[in-house]
């Protein structure tokens, strides 16, 4: 796919975004806008995946874990128009009934959620046990996680960050969407995260930096990521982003991790983003 | 029942048979350990199948994680460590990733309840069948010897969803037969009765196996169930036995609150009130001492049974 044909994918979803969080007037259109664009060149350009039958297996396909779950909206949407389920069915998030809950999960049976997240911590160590079902099935396909970088702060991070290395999880590609940014505020100030690279590094993993809303800087770097898998190190992608991206008052600040625009605000911001695909 | 006593083992050796067998008839069962291998004796499945036994390290949140994301693809993991890691330390991994995601993952808790002895209260988890009942989709075992456990491990790989196998450290008594097929959610008869319900799990059940014969001479004859399966409780077997007896007393090596006495006044409130003790640990932690001498003083053993017996069939009068 052109980087034209990702990047009119990437406005329609950040679109569905607004919409949706604007539609039930709750969920987190921040973190979402931001890393609309590394999820949208996964999921229609990257990944070897088989949308139109969904097996929950993921066997002879790459995976792809969503850890920082609430920003569901940016997954559901991609899920949508890749056609795991129909794009109407946006309309139903976060409402009662839905299979599109306030975070993913798998009771309801959604095609593409293979395990509920929302609890922060715990997306790095499902990748890696589901990478190691890979390597023991000899399916030679990638295993992709997102996290959040506020989610680093949990310990249970830099349990599997230990484990992946020592083991030789060499199909793994981990991505953190590093916005800096987190409810409460800057993570400079809330829980600085000191030299994340440094430390993935230290850990044992091979760590490579992008720009996480440049369309074309995310499809050569998650080219080259999987170009170098199976080489005896896992690989972790620091993606520089911009909480809020397409949407100018969302960009800068935190205020919008969790907050719904108003009718105002929401047309504002629709008016920012072409419509590409045509709103669901 | 035949209550001679084949030899003493302990159960979580019952677990190492078991799951060297689960991982012999099926290629897909997998097992993970965070760094208590021997403890849990998982040795030999390691050892037989070393491609499909993963050492996690002290990293118990990342091991059940781990697991929940390898049987995403039809693998039937199994994780070891103390039922005190295995539970409170990871129930948010459990709760989001293992129960609500309904992963056929089998949490194999070791080294339960004050039988742990000496290692003290840190250890000694009394918590965790409250704590795993709790989850909706999971399944709580907790079965009451060697050849139980054994049998129940093997069910526990056969059966499709999460499982929480509760087992223990000491050496007891080992009466069940070898190789019975175990049924979940189906109580185990092991003496019929008339006069009052003995309901008990795990090692409290060679307990009350023991307050028989004291009961028969005092004119009480006792029936005794074992719920080795906590969650789904046989309610059929429970109410069924109880219409008869009219009065319960229920023996386990955990909590009163969130165990197995708990589960069955439950049914027994709602469907047939009756006048019911529990001999179970009363809202206080363990200690440090051996293995009888824990029972004992958290009245815990065979004469608290008959004392729990003598009261209820009193109450009933």
């Amino acid at each position: 796919m052109t980087i034209n044909e990702l990047e009119r994918i990437a406005s329609q979803v950040r679109r569905d975004i607004i919409r949706m969080v604007h539609g039930c007037q709750s969920g987190h259109p921040g973190g979402s806008l931001g890393a609309t664009d590394i999820v949208t060149a996964l999921y229609f350009d990257q990944m070897q995946i088989d949308s139109a039958n969904f097996r929950m297996d993921g066997n002879g396909e790459d995976m792809f874990f969503l850890s920082n779950g609430h920003i569901s909206p940016m997954f559901y949407s991609i899920l949508a128009r890749r056609g795991y389920f129909p794009v109407k069915e946006l309309a139903t998030f976060r409402r009662l009934g839905t299979r599109l809950q306030g975070h993913p999960t798998t009771a309801e049976g959604l095609p593409g959620v293979r395990i509920a997240s929302g609890s922060l911590g715990q997306g790095l160590s499902v990748a890696v046990g589901a990478a190691q079902a890979k390597r023991l099935n000899g399916d030679k396909h990638l295993v992709f996680v997102l996290m959040g970088d506020g989610e680093q702060e949990e310990g249970q991070i830099w349990e599997a960050a230990m484990y992946a290395p020592a083991k030789g999880v060499d199909n793994l590609i981990a991505i953190v969407d590093y916005n800096k940014k987190q409810i409460d505020g800057p993570t400079d100030d809330v829980l600085n995260l000191g030299d994340l690279r440094a430390k993935y590094e230290a850990f044992g993993w091979n760590v490579l930096e992008m720009s996480g809303n440049n369309m074309q800087a995310v499809v050569n770097t998650l080219k080259f990521a999987r170009e170098n898998a199976f080489q005896g190190a896992p690989q972790l992608i620091l993606a520089h982003t911009e909480m809020g991206m397409g949407v100018d008052f969302m960009m800068g600040t935190h205020k919008w991790h969790g907050s719904a625009p108003n009718d105002e605000q929401a047309a504002n911001a629709l008016s920012q983003l072409e419509e590409t695909l045509g709103d669901y | 029942m035949d209550f001679t006593i084949q030899n003493n083992k302990d159960t979580r050796s019952g677990f190492g048979e078991g799951l060297l067998e689960a991982g012999r008839r099926n290629p897909k069962v997998v097992a993970f350990c965070a760094d208590l291998t021997g403890s849990l004796k998982m040795g030999d499945f390691a050892k037989e199948f070393p491609e499909r036994f993963f050492q996690t390290g002290i990293a118990e949140a990342n091991m059940i994680n781990m697991a929940a994301g390898m049987a995403l693809s039809g693998f039937v993991p199994f994780t070891g460590t103390f039922a005190a890691f295995s539970t409170g330390r990871v129930y948010d991994q459990i709760r989001q990733s293992v129960a609500y995601s309904n992963k056929n993952v089998k949490i194999a808790a070791s080294h339960a309840g004050v039988t742990l002895g000496e290692d003290g209260a840190t250890h000694q988890i009394l918590e965790d069948i409250g704590l795993m009942k709790m989850l909706p989709n999971m399944t709580v075992i907790v079965p009451c010897d060697f050849n139980q456990t054994k049998n129940a491990t093997i069910a526990a790989a056969e059966y499709d969803g999460p499982v929480y196998l509760r087992f223990g450290r000491p050496k007891v008594p080992n009466f069940t037969p070898v190789d019975e097929k175990f049924v979940i959610g189906k109580a185990q008869m092991l003496q019929e009765g008339t006069d009052v319900t003995i309901f008990a799990c795990g090692h409290l059940v060679w307990k009350a196996v023991q307050a028989l014969p004291i009961l028969k001479e005092m004119g009480i004859n006792a029936e005794l169930i074992n719920i080795h399966t906590i969650k789904p409780l046989d309610v059929e077997a429970v109410l069924k036995s109880v219409k008869k007896t009219r009065c319960v007393v229920t023996a386990e090596e955990h909590q009163r609150n969130g165990g197995l006495g708990d589960s069955i006044a439950q049914v027994l409130a709602t469907n047939m009130p009756c006048p019911m003790e529990m001999v179970a640990v009363n809202d206080v932690f363990g200690q440090s001492g051996t293995p009888d001498e824990l029972l004992k003083a958290y009245h815990l053993d065979t004469p608290d049974i008959v004392e729990a017996v003598k009261k209820v069939v009193g109450r009933k009068q």
